[in-house]
């Protein structure tokens, strides 16, 4: 607890200051099983390790490095990292696939903390229904928990129609069986569950069973990647947020004709481009959220 | 007597329903049929332009892989499969431009794999 207050004095310092995002009942009572410490852990999302755009990324091959060495450099160590999908950029090349995901996994070696989870992105996984994926990372779905918080990884890309898939959502049904209706819930997953703009492919096909699955839960949050910018919505008691890319920003849903790239602008170089640190404040389902930038400016 | 009252109700909203979407049977009446041929990475044609209120049955066809078509707009998607002829009948309800999309991820080209349906008056 009292290493949480002093990184958040730390971050004020910084100047870095954090958004506050609840869940469920702010201040609620304690639940089942925990009264353990707040902490800290880090998102970083859509690498796109492989990426060959210099007008949206003249750096493609020198953000993902940076961001491991801002993370280094936090000056706090998160209790665990994770990576939300999208670690490569697409291929159709099955060799080279597998050749991108090498070279992700001996970048991301130079993390300094070893706690790194990761997940796929349709980039990662969808040809090939995710095996390459698996071989370098194992389970492409899971659950673990950590400090009293019940942590819940969904594949929706090793479909590829974008589809949980009834075996998984069997498992994620059984899943949350054995978590009590106020049990504090982080998921973390790809593609958005909802139907944030399906017309650019920001859905999940079978996401609202996934959410209904979830609903009887008090206190549950999603950090979600694949749109490549902050966005917060609810559906109904549950908080989505998603998180910014380490290789080009997307556009704000359905604000112009197509999805295409931001372009890279010199005068502000990595603009659009991070991760997030996120405070979690265990008793009080609390999630305060600090966005990054690869490069101070 | 009650029975066949349920039996036509059944029927007036199945017929309702076929009235605005469907991918099954056509319709007696001769339709408008657009073919649609999916390859990698685009749709031809890559724009559609339709009547609103009249009926329209899309054709798809492809040689390449497994793709989809989706009009988020107006709640309609198909799965394209090779070898085989997918239909999807529609009778648009709105004017304006809306995009369709592959929601099949393809390859490495997917993502631009879209066009418009434009529905006049």
């Amino acid at each position: 607890m009292r290493e949480s207050i002093d990184r958040r004095e730390f971050l004020k310092l910084a100047g870095l200051g954090g958004a506050v995002f609840a869940s469920g009942l702010a201040g609620g009572a304690k639940f089942a099983g925990a009264a353990e410490g707040d902490f800290y852990f880090v998102q970083l999302s859509d690498t796109h390790w492989g990426f060959n755009g210099p007008v949206v990324n003249p750096d493609a091959g020198g953000t993902l490095p940076k961001a491991v060495a801002a993370v280094n450099s936090l000056g706090y160590e998160p209790d665990f990292i994770v990576f939300t999908g999208d670690l490569t950029h697409t291929t159709d090349d099955p060799k080279e696939r597998r050749r991108r995901l090498a070279e992700f996994r001996d970048i991301v070696k130079n993390l300094k903390n070893k706690n790194v989870r990761f997940m796929p992105g349709e980039h990662d996984a969808a040809l090939g229904n995710g095996q390459a994926w698996k071989e370098f990372f194992g389970a492409s779905y899971y659950s673990f928990d950590h400090k009293g918080v019940h942590f819940i990884a969904i594949d929706n890309v090793s479909d590829p129609t974008a589809r949980i898939g009834s075996e998984q959502l069997a498992w994620l049904k059984s899943d949350l069986a054995t978590q009590a209706a106020d049990a504090r819930i982080v998921v973390f997953t790809h593609r958005p569950l909802f139907d944030l703009y399906p017309q650019w492919d920001w859905a999940t096909r079978d996401g609202a069973q996934a959410i209904e699955l979830l609903m009887p839960h008090k206190n549950v949050t999603v950090f979600y990647g694949h749109i490549h910018q902050e966005h917060h919505q609810m559906t109904g008691h549950i908080a989505h947020h998603s998180a910014k890319s380490l290789i080009f920003p997307l556009p704000a849903p359905g604000s112009q004709p197509k999805r295409e790239p931001i372009r890279w602008d010199p005068a502000q170089p990595y603009k659009g481009l991070g991760f997030r640190g996120v405070d979690a404040e265990v008793q009080k389902a609390e999630y305060e959220i600090t966005e990054y930038p690869v490069k101070k400016a | 007597m009650k029975l066949e009252r349920r039996r036509l109700l059944a029927a007036g909203i199945v017929a309702a329903a076929g009235a605005v979407f469907g991918t099954g049977g056509l319709a007696q009446t001769k339709e408008r049929v657009i073919r649609v041929t999916a390859r990698k990475f685009v749709f031809l044609p890559r724009e559609i332009r339709i009547k609103k209120g009249v009926p329209v049955v899309l054709e798809f066809v492809t040689a390449d892989v497994v793709m989809g078509f989706n009009a988020p707009d107006f709640n309609v998607r198909t799965d394209i499969v090779p070898g085989k002829v997918s239909r999807l009948r529609m009778v648009p309800d709105k004017t304006g431009t809306f995009v369709f999309l592959c929601d099949v991820f393809c390859g490495d080209g997917h993502e631009g794999m879209s066009g418009q349906i434009h529905v006049v008056a």
